[in-house]
């Protein structure tokens, strides 16, 4: 094996560059005579737009052109990539997201216009000189407002505000489970919306070139292929071989550069129609009103029991706010990966959930890293340990009681999914040896000793990534297939090329595709270059989202690179005068079995290129270039325990998270340290949920009131205890490399995990529920109101 | 940002009179507030005055029974001072905790009391020491300098110079701080000083306040117990999504002890 292939940790070789500030993003690219676009948004939540006047601003200095909605009517809207059915069958409403605002205005940042000018400053000058006349119309932002009678209505041909109303499972079944149980346990909770934040703003340059009529959009996306389909065919009708889409290196995605948006249309459609290059680079306060917000759940949630603790049926009433219009993923996400998540790792034999996904007068929602399962999680892992509570059962217990066993997989849910793998005791048993679970109640004692409210909490989850077989996901609504490609160029002095169709954005596949090409070709990942993010280079592939990339893109790669030790094999057995059969591919080397004869990588790829006479041309292609397209089976089925530890000043609320120990079984572990960094960021990002981050709308007119890192509270460093991480594998069926996938496990777990612990920290109060995020002054409120409740009793 | 005249004046005379030019002219020292100002286009300027070319304001000093600070030392030089650190640590912990190392490292004294945010540390130390503020034209008492939300008692084209600082016998400062900007929720600084016991309150209010009951129970006895009988009505306290008046009100008596244990420590 090589020393740098699969399983070891080797340092991600794309830090060098990003460390040091030789990243290579879009803003970087400078083109001659490009131009600069701003947006003009607007400032209410729900309008109608009654006049634009945009005579001043086009006569502003350096202007170069002013576009509204009526520029842009014949162009078709925003594309959804995935629509959904409803429970009656019938699809989803999905009114025209036009590029820029026609008629009227549905959120705070909705655009209205597009300036373009010869700096940011003049077109920036310029937007202040459009006139607008708005007529304000009362405004919704809050989901259950919505969905009530007489709410304020975003679309006049959408009822009630509701977009979808959507279900899985048995309704019936789930009825009489419910009818047999011995106690019903029942949750009412609110999972928040959230930001983004993706470290680089997104921003989008486009050039055109009129003698060919060739574009080319550079883009921060995670799935520039797909961003070539539904930004040129879909949204402006440039055919595929007419518009070229780079992504470069791109500062963090996390969902939100995985939907297209208006303005990536805008500044292509604008450079063709103005003959020079167009740039738009969103500012932060921008990217609050414009990217892609995530969750915002409002559900109900109740559990059956028998006398046991085990569990019965589950049902669940979600209702899902998916903003002011479709986003390209969005009705995707709170039904389809947000529903058949539900089983959790437990054997519940019945289950119904049924989500009304709801129009409101906010920034659309789509995926956030983990898109649909962490709110799963937290509905299941919140609803457990309220049945346990109930029931005076142990906690862990109850869990154990409802597992999954390891011997009962493949196991297919009541909710649509086939798991593979999984050993959930083990997970459990690695997680409370780390977390010194047992020897909790001591450190309570010493905290209580010292003021403080100590809490334990644990969460034993599963989640549902690597999409995605594209059968089932056309099934359910999506409108293309979900498989991943690549292409392995084998250079003719030995080393290799791989052009994949994922996307790198923080992941490390530039590390970690090189050391699994290089583990399967035997020779060192040093002597592979990955290629990505540039749909002229790379073949037709979907991209990086929901923990794909290494469970289908990995495989399309390790399927390439079969097909080249299979032609290998045969240009061997010229060589070395033996049948095609007798070679064997060992450690880098093509040898003839039980021979010493043989010929390296290196030699066969000389031979490839520089044919020798044995080389048969006539029935061998010469060159060693091949390409696979791979679509997985099934989804893969990452999952694992979680344990976090809390600390809470009931005199200020102030909360501290003392400990947090993942255990996660991801299948195969290609780098283990590139797998410890994604958990860590994705525990991280959760914890950010769980401990502050909540985008706050006023529900008097629909302002944004978290509108910068003022008022929407980012994780910091010193909010967060040292994470400790830990694996647990059961290799994955479902894709030949056995990984399961590791980018969002981390973010699916962490928020019930620390919301448990603050719970079980309050419940000397008798406090049952507290919704996230545990901010100061809510941990401090909901002490206060129980305190009162607990001298009573 | 909008288009502005850049002036930097040697001198605090030439400062002023550039000031004076125009009525739209703004001061600039550490910039931690304006330049994030400008830059949103939340403020148009016509001429900037820098008056970071000024030699001498920013001088750390003993000066009498206290210390006299230059209105352009930089909030980390007050932390790092040893100086500061011997004759008040209170004011050199409470610098140390401004803001982030960014900002500590470009704002000022100066800049931060001129522009009193009401979440800003400084007032705070200032009213609970008793400092008194000089200016290009005049002496002002830290109490009646702070006169309002994002107002001072300063005159256009007048300029902050420096602060003194009495020494008081013990200080202690103890903020809450807001979970996203970090800014103060509630913030008190308590000084026990010639003058007597001075508590003031930052953060909680449109304006820096000294809290009578609590200078009162305090002067019994000067230990944190003293102040359990405190109640701190939330009448007229700030509201937003992260404290509401009473979480406020409640954070500024329990802030008050731990100022309290801090001058002790």
């Amino acid at each position: 094996m090589a020393q740098d292939g699969i399983g070891a940790a080797v340092r991600r070789r794309e830090d060098r560059r990003f460390l040091t500030g030789r990243g290579k993003y879009v803003h970087d690219i400078v083109l001659p005579r490009q131009l600069h676009a701003v947006f003009l948004r607007s400032p209410h939540a729900h309008a109608e737009i009654v006049a634009i006047d945009t005579a001043a601003a086009a006569a502003s200095p350096d202007v170069v052109a002013v576009f509204t909605a009526d520029d842009v009517a014949g162009l078709n809207g925003v594309p959804c990539a995935w629509g959904i059915a409803g429970k009656d069958g019938r699809p989803m409403k999905e009114p025209k997201h036009p590029l820029l605002a026609s008629g009227k205005v549905r959120h705070v940042g909705d655009p209205v216009a597009m300036i373009v000018a010869e700096s940011v400053a003049a077109a920036k000058n310029a937007a202040e000189r459009i006139a607008i006349e708005y007529r304000a119309l009362p405004a919704v932002t809050e989901v259950a407002e919505a969905a009530k009678p007489g709410a304020p209505q975003l679309y006049a041909d959408v009822p009630g505000n509701l977009c979808c109303d959507w279900a899985v499972g048995d309704a019936a079944a789930t009825a009489a489970a419910f009818a047999k149980a011995h106690h019903v346990a029942k949750l009412d909770l609110v999972n928040t919306r959230l930001v983004p934040n993706a470290m680089e703003p997104r921003a989008a340059l486009a050039d055109y070139e009129p003698a060919t009529g060739d574009f080319t959009l550079y883009t921060t996306t995670q799935l520039p292929h797909v961003a070539r389909v539904l930004i040129g065919v879909l949204m402006l009708g440039i055919p595929e071989r007419k518009l070229r889409v780079v992504a470069p290196d791109v500062g963090g995605g996390f969902g939100s550069k995985q939907v297209v948006y208006c303005e990536e249309g805008l500044v292509t459609w604008a450079a063709g129609r103005l003959g020079r290059p167009v740039k738009w680079v969103a500012e932060r306060s921008e990217a609050f009103v414009s990217d892609a917000q995530g969750r915002d759940h409002v559900t109900h949630a109740e559990l059956a029991l028998d006398r046991d603790g085990k569990f019965l049926g589950l049902r669940v009433s979600t209702l899902a706010n998916i903003g002011g219009y479709v986003s390209t993923f969005g009705p995707n996400i709170p039904t389809n990966l947000y529903g058949p998540l539900l089983a959790g790792v437990y054997t519940t034999p019945a289950i119904y959930c049924e989500v009304k996904v709801m129009f409101t007068n906010t920034v659309p929602t789509d995926a956030y890293r983990g898109a649909g399962r962490p709110e799963a999680t937290y509905v299941l892992e919140r609803l457990v340990d309220v049945a346990a509570r109930d029931l005076d059962l142990d906690r862990v217990d109850i869990r154990r009681r409802n597992f999954i066993p390891a011997n009962a997989f493949p196991y297919q849910t009541p909710v649509m999914l086939h798991y593979d793998t999984g050993d959930h005791e083990a997970t459990l048993a690695k997680a409370l040896e780390l977390s010194r679970w047992s020897g909790f109640a001591e450190r309570r004692r010493a905290a209580a000793a010292r003021g403080r409210l100590r809490g334990i909490g644990i969460v034993t989850y599963i989640e549902a990534c690597g999409l995605a077989p594209s059968r089932i996901a056309q099934q359910l609504g999506a409108r293309g297939g979900l498989f991943e490609s690549a292409n392995v160029r084998v250079n003719p002095s030995g080393d290799v090329t791989v052009f994949t169709g994922a996307h790198n954005h923080g992941q490390g596949h530039e590390t970690v595709f090189a050391q699994l090409v290089g583990e399967l070709l035997g020779v060192p990942s040093d002597s592979v270059e990955i290629v990505h993010g540039d749909t002229a280079r790379s073949p037709f592939g979907l991209g990086t989202y929901g923990s794909r990339s290494a469970a289908v893109g990995g495989a399309a790669i390790a399927k390439a690179v079969g097909k080249i030790i299979d032609k290998g094999r045969k240009i061997a057995g010229h060589l070395l005068e033996a049948s095609e059969q007798d070679i064997e591919f060992k450690e880098g080397y093509f040898g003839v079995a039980g021979t010493d004869r043989r010929k390296s990588f290196a030699e066969i790829a000389g031979a490839a290129y520089t044919p020798p006479p044995s080389y048969p041309l006539e029935t061998l292609e010469p060159g060693l270039e091949e390409t696979a397209f791979y679509d997985p089976v099934n989804f893969t089925f990452p999952g694992g325990c979680h344990v976090a530890e809390v600390e809470i000043d009931p005199t200020t609320g102030a909360l501290e998270v003392v400990s947090y120990v993942a255990v996660d079984d991801v299948g195969t572990v290609l780098n283990p340290m590139i797998v410890e960094g994604q958990i860590h960021g994705g525990v991280v990002q959760g914890l950010g949920q769980a401990l502050g981050e909540n985008c706050v709308y006023d529900r008097a007119n629909g302002q944004l009131l978290t509108g910068s890192f003022m008022d929407y509270c980012m994780p910091r460093a010193d909010d967060l205890p040292n994470i400790v991480v830990a694996t647990q594998s059961t290799p994955s069926r479902h894709n030949p490399i056995g990984v399961k996938g590791c980018g969002e496990v981390g973010t699916i777990a962490s928020p019930a995990t620390l919301m448990n612990a603050v719970v079980d920290a309050l419940a000397e109060y008798g406090i049952v529920h507290v919704d996230m995020p545990a901010s100061p002054q809510r941990l401090w409120q909901a002490i206060q109101t129980a305190v009162p409740r607990r001298a009573a009793q | 940002m909008y288009p502005f005249a850049y002036h930097r004046p040697a001198t605090v005379a030439e400062a002023v009179a550039r000031l004076r030019d125009s009525e739209e002219a703004r001061p600039l020292a550490g910039g931690q507030t304006l330049i994030p100002t400008l830059k949103q286009r939340l403020a148009s300027p016509d001429a900037l005055v820098d008056l970071k070319g000024i030699d001498g304001l920013d001088a750390i000093a003993a000066e009498g029974d206290g210390l006299r600070i230059g209105a352009l030392t930089r909030h980390a030089c007050v932390a790092a001072s040893p100086l500061v650190q011997d004759l008040i640590p209170a004011l050199a912990r409470l610098a140390a905790g401004i803001g982030d190392p960014q900002v500590r490292n470009r704002g000022t004294l100066g800049g931060s009391i001129a522009n009193n945010d009401p979440a800003s540390d400084y007032p705070a130390a200032l009213v609970g020491l008793g400092a008194v503020i000089g200016t290009s034209e005049r002496r002002i008492a830290a109490e009646d300098f702070f006169t309002g939300l994002f107002e001072t008692d300063l005159e256009p084209g007048e300029i902050v110079t420096e602060v003194w600082f009495p020494r008081p016998r013990r200080a202690g400062y103890a903020k809450f701080p807001n979970p996203a900007s970090r800014y103060a929720l509630a913030g008190v600084f308590v000084a026990d000083a010639a003058a007597g016991i001075r508590v003031a309150v930052t953060g909680a209010g449109p304006c820096v306040f000294r809290l009578a009951e609590a200078e009162r129970l305090l002067s019994t006895s000067f230990v944190p117990a003293a102040l359990e009988p405190l109640r701190v009505p939330a009448t007229g306290l700030n509201a937003d999504i992260h404290a509401d008046a009473n979480y406020r009100a409640h954070l500024v008596a329990v802030m008050a002890q731990r100022a309290v244990t801090a001058a002790l420590l």
